[in-house]
Order: structure tokens, then sequence, then C-alpha cells
């Protein structure tokens, strides 16, 4: 594949999250679906605003703990009863009460990695580079106290121009161009 | 100073609430951010900090030391014995995964709970899970004579046609210490994740933006991360919640499965749980006021958080104190006579100075807590919370001491004593969890920024859909 060029999209810095929630709404109402907004803290209205409602960690974490629980119960089912049966004073080979601990175990360590892990991969990290750190005043802020608002230029209604004056109404701090 | 002899103008004291506050007034997104990063990314390392290395990396070598010539010699250099084959190595894993457990609690379960004041603690909390999770993870493994065995603990197909034996706590336990130290680590880690993005964007030095750039995965702050981030700290935050609880009361079934009088009895999970949650706050108390004083972090370590600690381990300490008082009664409940020798013997035997230091250090006094202008006060805290360690310390070798030293038949009674090994070992794990918590608070930010920055009041919105809330005014 080659690499992108060219105009990645318009990037706007604000002061405060009140005003970066209110130019999110306002772009999301003029009809631009493909931008995202980066918060030093997490900003929940933010990512109503810009239509993201969902995601799916939660169910990647269900899967991974259902799957551990039945990995390591299955694991000794099969080495107490099949594998490896010992007789402790005529005590029966499945004796499940005693296999609940680990089994229960298990189901907490593979959903927590299912939880840590999954959310990562939904994020589409490690991604050690991206375009929207090209933005000058990005690393000094993004991070730290200030918030953005990003126009990606993939988007149907963006035009650089037209998005660059819809965003200079939103009384940013200021208004770059990000390339790739 | 307690609250109504405070002068009214004293900034820490919110004027409507009258509590201490949980951050000092005044700061922003970007103060909170430099408070903090400063100690991670100054090129000039405190002198200090050089001198605490010193003294605790030579300490942590005097257990690198007694471990070596224990692997040379066997675990006969030890002072364990028949009856006592337990002795140190088993006080030492209790006491120090005990302690791990209070970092689990404050960053997961006061989550959970909503206590906002957790903030500023949670990492470094973290962080002392983890070391001491390490120490504790070490003396099963060297107790065991051949420790490069190990692996044969774990479930896999070997050629000798042996697979583990599922009906034992012991075997439980790998599993829960096992998947307790990882939970810690991916916990801690995830939750690093934004403030590593924060430190390499505020590094200064190459090699600092390419070391801090590769642990933080590229974090940019999107807020579709942020959610994600969110959903998967909760969960991570309610998995660790029930983990933390299973951990230690596996632990206790190690002793409570076994049929030993003063260990075969029901009260054991519980109260070892509130144990190990005892003695982690007094861990974290010890570890959070020479660090607050040496780094000036006295504006987000505040004492409303060495005051809450005081009451979480008021709290923890008198359920303890139930445990013991409920094995006392059952002892003599019980009419059985062999727990009411046990609890004589604990008490009055050749060791009973051992329970009165117990019985001081954890019960007696930890009721000085009650006031709150001792609960104010850093120092006597600091000294509080070296007397409930040692306390706990104490609480582990008297049940597996005493029990262990005087069971059924006088016949096959013995004693113990533990050797200078013994003391090698424990002492010099002391100075490898020092030893990696400096290096923690040297190379990693040991307050969660990016959780700071919520609790500042211009974090909140002014604003929904159009409507100014009532404090408005932007």
């Amino acid at each position: 594949m080659p690499l992108p060029e060219g105009t990645y999209g318009l990037m706007a810095e604000f002061e405060t999250p009140t005003q970066l929630v209110r130019a999110a709404k306002a772009a999301h109402g003029a009809g631009y679906r493909r931008m995202d907004c980066y918060t030093p803290y997490p900003v929940e209205e933010a990512a109503e605003a810009i239509g993201f409602h969902r995601d799916e960690v939660s169910l990647v974490c269900l899967i991974g703990g259902l799957l551990g629980l039945a990995a390591m119960f299955t694991l000794e089912t099969w080495i107490s009863v099949w594998a490896y049966p010992v007789n402790v004073a005529g005590r029966p080979y499945y004796s499940w009460p005693a296999f609940v601990v680990p089994a229960y175990e298990w189901t907490i360590l593979w959903a927590g990695l299912s939880a840590a892990f999954g959310m990562l991969a939904l994020c589409g990290l490690p991604k050690p580079y991206h375009p929207v750190f090209n933005a000058p005043n990005f690393r000094s802020g993004a991070t730290t106290d200030k918030f953005f608002l990003c126009l990606e230029a993939t988007d149907p209604k963006f035009d650089t121009t037209e998005t660059r004056s819809f965003l200079e109404k939103q009384a940013p701090l200021s208004v770059v161009e990000v390339e790739y | 100073m307690a609250t109504k002899d405070a002068p009214v103008n004293n900034p820490m004291i919110d004027p409507v609430t009258e509590e201490y506050r949980v951050i000092a007034p005044g700061h922003t997104f970007k103060s909170v951010t430099e408070e903090v990063s400063r100690i991670v990314l100054t090129s000039h390392t405190p002198l200090g900090w050089w001198f605490a290395v010193l003294v605790a990396g030579s300490v942590a070598g005097m257990l690198l030391t007694a471990v070596t010539w224990l692997f040379l010699e066997g675990v006969g250099i030890w002072g364990i014995t028949i009856p006592v084959a337990w002795g140190f190595a088993i006080i030492n894993f209790v006491w120090w995964i005990g302690i791990g457990h209070a970092g689990t609690l404050i960053s997961a379960i006061l989550l959970l709970f909503k206590q906002g004041w957790r903030n500023s603690i949670n990492r470094f909390a973290e962080a002392m899970t983890i070391f001491a999770v390490v120490c504790a993870g070490m003396f099963p493994l060297i107790h065991m004579g051949r420790p490069w065995l190990g692996y044969w603990l774990f479930p896999y197909p070997s050629t000798m046609n042996y697979w583990p034996q599922f009906r034992s706590p012991l075997v439980w336990d790998v599993f829960a210490v096992s998947t307790y130290a990882t939970i810690s680590v991916v916990f801690w880690y995830i939750g690093m994740i934004p403030d590593l993005g924060t430190l390499r964007d505020r590094s200064q030095s190459k090699f600092g933006q390419f070391f801090y750039g590769l642990l933080a995965v590229g974090w940019r702050g999107s807020v579709r991360h942020w959610v994600r981030y969110e959903t998967a700290s909760l969960l991570l935050a309610g998995l660790a919640t029930p983990l933390v609880l299973s951990v230690h009361s596996v632990i206790s079934l190690d002793f409570s499965v076994a049929l030993m009088p003063g260990w075969h009895t029901t009260i054991f999970p519980p109260y070892f749980v509130a144990g190990a949650i005892y003695s982690g706050f007094a861990m974290v108390l010890t570890l959070a006021i020479p660090i607050r004083r040496f780094y000036h972090l006295e504006d987000l370590i505040t004492i409303r958080h060495i005051d809450n600690m005081g009451k979480v381990m008021l709290a923890t300490g008198m359920i303890v104190a139930y445990g013991y008082s409920t094995e006392v009664f059952m002892s003599w409940y019980s009419a059985s006579h062999w727990e009411y020798f046990m609890m004589w013997n604990r008490m009055f035997g050749p060791m009973g100075w051992s329970y009165w230091v117990l019985i001081t250090c954890n019960i007696a006094l930890p009721q000085l807590m009650w006031l709150r202008k001792f609960r104010v006060n850093v120092g006597l805290m600091f000294l509080m919370s070296l007397i409930v360690n040692t306390g706990m310390w104490f609480e582990r070798f008297v049940i597996v001491v005493t029990s262990l030293t005087r069971d059924y038949l006088p016949s096959s009674w013995g004693t113990y004593r533990a050797t200078k090994w013994d003391y090698m070992t424990f002492v010099g794990t002391l100075g490898l969890f020092t030893f990696l918590f400096l290096l923690f608070v040297r190379f990693l930010p040991m307050i969660p920024m990016s959780e700071l920055r919520m609790m500042l009041p211009q974090a909140k919105l002014k604003e929904v859909h159009g409507e100014p809330l009532p404090e408005a005014g932007d």
C-alpha cells in the first residue's frame, strides 16, 4: 500500500473541554463524520458529541473470561479423571468443588488479559506513528492541558477552506493543517 | 491539627465541608502535570535518591548472598526443622502478599466505590503491589529446595506423565498468585499508558522520547480510545476486586485445610483478607509519607489521604481484632482439648511473648487512630504504619510457629529458631522491595496525571446540551 500523502485533516485547538464539546457537537451537526477529539483526560461528552457511543471492550472481556473458565475446568477434569487419576481416601476423581478455585482464577486471568489487550487492539494500538503528531501544537498540549478537534480530509464534506472557516467560528486557539 | 481549631483561612480545608482537600487549590492541568513529570524528567537526579538506592541496593545484595548460599547448600541453612517445616519462608510469603493487597484495594475497590481521593495514591500503591508480589513469590520458590524445578507446579505434558493435584490448596495457590501477579502488572501498565504518553511528549531527550514513546504504544488521547480505556479500567477493577479477595482466601486455605489446631478454622479467609488490607495500607503510608516529603508532593498527597488511610486501617484493624477474639472464643466454645491448649500455648507458652507483641501492635496501639488529631499527624501516622506492619508480621509468625511447634502429640513437639540466613533473606527482601520502588519513583510517573486532571474543578463541563450548568461562566 502506498503511503498516503497530502492533508490528513484540520486540527482546532481549544482551551477548555466545554468549548471542545460545543465545537464537536457543531461539527457533527454540520454533517462531519470522520473526525476525532484528543483530550488530556477522558471527556465522555466529547465522545458522545462525535457519535461514538459503544465500545466492544466488555464483550471481548466476557468472551475471554468464559474461555478461561472453560479451559481450566476442562483441563482439571481431564487431568483428575483421565490423565492422572489419584485416589485420595476414596474421594471421587471428579471432585468439582475443588476445581472451582483454579477455574475461578483463570476466568479472571483471561478476562483481564482480554480486557486489556482487547482494548489496545480495538484502539489500533500500538501505533507509534500517527499523522496528528505532525501538528506543531499537538504534542505540547494534547497530553497535558489542551483540547483538540480534528476534522479528517477523508470526510466527504471536507473542504480545506470551508472546513477551516467552520472551525474558525468555534472560537479555537488555533486551526492548523495536519499533513500525513 | 483538627478541623475545629484549624485557622479558618487554612487553604487546605474546604470551607463548605470542613474536610481536608484532596488536592491543594489553585492547580491547573499544566501545574499538576509538571508537578508529577518533573520528578521523572529532571536531568538532576537528587543526591538523596542515589543514597537511598545505594543503601537499598546493598540490602538487596544481602538477599542475593543469602539466596546464593541457599542454592549451594540447601534449605538446611535455615532454621526450619521438623515439626516447624514452614518457618520464615511462609511467614514472609504471607506477609508480603498481604502488603500487596492494599494496592489492589486502592486501585480497584476504591475505584468501584468512586472514592476520588484514591487517584493520587493508586499508581504507587499498585507499584507497591507488584514489588510486594515479587518479594512474596520468591519465598515459596526458594523454599522448595530445588527451585529450578519450580515449573513442576504448572500443568504441562511432562515426560514423567505427572500432573498437578488439583484438590490441594497449594496448587490453587499457584494459580491464585500467578493470576494476581499478572493482572496487577497489566492493570498497572494499562493505567499508566496515558501518562507515558505525557512523558513522551514532555521529554526533552531523544532517549526519553524513544523510551517513553515505546512504552506509550502511540497513545494520542483520542476520545474513542479514552472511552475504551475507561471501560477496560473499570472491567479490570471489577475483576481485580474478587481476585484480591480470593488470593488471600486461597492462601489462608493452605493453613485451614490442614488439621493443625489453630489453623483448622473457617474464619481464616475473611480474617486473612482483612489483615492483608490492614498491613497493606500501613505499607502505603510507610512509603507515601517519606515520598511526599522528599519530592514536595504535599499538594497532591494531602492530609486528607493520610486521614482516610488511617480510617481504613482502623476499620480493617477492628475486623482483625474480631478475628482474634473469635479464635479465642472458639478455642473455649469448641470444647476441644487441643484447641484450648493451642490458645493457652499461644498466649503463655514459650513463644507467648510474640502473641502479646501482636496484640499490642495490631489492636492496642492502633486504637489511637480513633483520634482525628492522631490521624492528621504525619509523623505519628508514619510510626503507626511501622507498628502495624510489625504486628502483622508477628501475626503470621504466631500462626505458623506456635501451631507447628506443639501439635497433638507431645512426643513430636519441638521448637523453632531462625538462623542468620533467615534474617538475611527477610531483611534482603525489604531491600529489594525498596530498591525496585526507588527505580519506579525515578523512571515512571508515580501519580496518575490524567486522573489528577479529572479531579480539578476546571475539568467539569460548563454546559450540557447547550444549557449552561448553574456555576457556569466561561
